[in-house]
């Protein structure tokens, strides 16, 4: 493929926040689960094993809330929704349904990509929040055990929210032919910008066509 | 601590039954309150029989000493002044420690599979060798029993003497206490034992006298005969009626099971979804033409 046919959809920057945050989040969700259901306590083998894996967990998410920072900031502008997004959100249907020619036009991300990142933005600060709180030794201590039970609770549903988002997440972007370059390489082809991102692609070649 | 002649009635973050068909007796320890003189033999007996030495604290101006439990205090005597009638000052003394629910809250909690045991005869045990320090059984406990130890990072709690009981002794608290203040023996025994206490000290004008054996978290393998039983606060704040938080419940009881699940069913939707509805392709007539005349975007499949 020529370069000719390639432009760039991820700054080397963007995709390194992006994978930070993916790896950390990975780790997380992986620790999170063996700490909250027997059936996946076996995970916890993937960190030496049960002390570690309480030891590392927090600071693993420190590292993905400051790297997850970050990549709110790079892309927080392009994530605001319009009218045309929850036009959008309300043909769910023909998203699912591969009906796209029904679709209003897509800017540099669609609704569902734009409504995963508020959900991002949400459980992130409610994950970091509630984590410090339940945060044994140093700071569980400190706070009173009814605000603790509250945490515990409100950290297993934001992580459940995050990983369902995340789930589509990972799943829209195999299922979305040619997505996944976008973000390992960093271009994508001109076709999938303009049959995906049409408004993006229009804005980004405006003047050099 | 582990004890295998012990048989398991339920293991923490384990959702099989655990070895449960030798049926042993349940035990209960019953502490009478009425008879306590706040000596701390017991919580000497504790700390010899479980070679345990707390740090040498300092002096609070109160009789409370540790002032709390620790890692390595699993029993304190509980000092409370009261005047429950007017100008009737009571001195209250509670031997404070694990309460052994038949509903432990701290084994619900735990996320560390067999870090918390119940065993056939009611006692609740930590088997710190595979507790990770989590914390999950002080948000689990209605009674704020266990501790983490900042040597280890292990939580830790009176045992009931598991490994004493196993092997036909009474724990080191019962047999050391002078008064008679704490008795051991199967729970049926005990609760009549304590019916006796009751009539004794309903005859001496404790009306309200009676045994703290709360329902709300199954009943308890270390009972209290309370001379107020319908005001258990005034003993140290013993709570009134103890339950496993609603949170807990929430956490341990729906979100557990409920969510795990969910996570299985969005999985298996995003393949099934694939393998039915398809990928969503770029039309393949534009991919090589950056140039020419892209396709109308109806191709779409």
């Amino acid at each position: 493929m020529n370069d000719d046919n390639l432009i760039e959809r991820y700054h080397p920057a963007d995709r390194a926040n992006h994978w930070l945050t993916a790896i950390t989040f990975i780790l997380l969700a992986l620790s999170g689960l063996a700490l909250f259901h027997p059936a996946f306590f076996f995970l916890s083998h993937l960190f030496g094993g049960g002390p570690w894996m309480r030891i590392l967990h927090p600071f693993i998410g420190i590292v993905m809330a400051v790297s997850f920072y970050f990549l709110a900031h790079r892309f927080f502008a392009d994530n605001l929704m319009t009218a045309a997004d929850w036009q959008w959100m309300r043909q769910l249907r023909d998203v699912i349904t591969n009906h796209d020619e029904r679709l209003p036009e897509v800017g540099r991300f669609n609704a569902g990509q734009k409504l995963l990142f508020w959900v991002m933005i949400a459980t992130m600060l409610l994950l970091l929040l509630s984590g410090i709180v339940i945060w044994q030794p140093w700071f569980a201590p400190y706070f009173p055990i009814e605000l603790i039970r509250v945490a515990v609770v409100i950290h297993s549903v934001s992580a459940f929210a995050l990983m369902l988002g995340i789930i589509v997440h990972i799943y829209a972007a195999y299922w979305v032919r040619g997505t996944i370059r976008g973000m390992t390489r960093g271009t994508v082809p001109r076709a999938w910008a303009k049959h995906h991102h049409p408004g993006w692609y229009r804005q980004v070649t405006k003047g050099t066509k | 601590m582990a004890l295998q002649s012990l048989d398991i009635t339920a293991r923490s973050a384990t959702t099989t039954p655990s070895p449960e068909v030798r049926q042993t007796e349940k035990v209960a320890k019953l502490i009478d309150i009425s008879k306590c003189i706040g000596c701390k033999a017991c919580q000497v007996a504790c700390m010899e029989w479980n070679d345990l030495r707390d740090e040498i604290g300092t002096n609070h101006g109160v009789y409370d000493n540790p002032l709390d439990l620790t890692d390595k205090s699993w029993t304190v005597m509980r000092f409370s002044e009261v005047e429950v009638e007017q100008g009737k000052l009571e001195w209250l003394i509670r031997k404070d420690g694990c309460m052994h629910c038949a509903d432990p809250g701290c084994l619900k909690a735990c996320p560390a599979p067999g870090a918390i045991v119940q065993y056939a005869n009611g006692i609740v045990d930590f088997h710190e060798e595979n507790c990770i320090g989590c914390g999950y059984c002080i948000t689990g406990c209605p009674f704020n029993i266990p501790r983490i130890s900042k040597k280890d990072d292990k939580a830790y709690k009176c045992t009931l003497c598991s490994d004493r009981v196993g092997v036909g002794l009474e724990p080191a608290c019962v047999k050391t206490c002078p008064t008679g203040a704490i008795v051991f023996g199967s729970k049926e025994d005990m609760i009549h034992h304590a019916d006796e206490r009751i009539v004794d000290l309903k005859s001496r004008g404790y009306k309200n006298a009676g045994l703290y054996d709360p329902p709300g978290v199954g009943g308890t393998h270390v009972m209290y005969v309370l001379q107020h039983a319908d005001q258990p606060e005034l003993y140290h704040g013993l709570p009134k009626d103890p339950h496993i938080s609603l949170w807990v419940e929430l956490w341990k009881g729906i979100l557990k099971p409920f969510m795990s699940l969910g996570l299985g069913v969005a999985t298996l939707t995003a393949f099934f979804h694939y393998v039915t509805v398809g990928p969503k392709e770029t039309p393949e007539d534009t991919d090589e033409h950056p140039q020419g005349a892209h396709g109308p975007r109806k191709e779409a499949p």
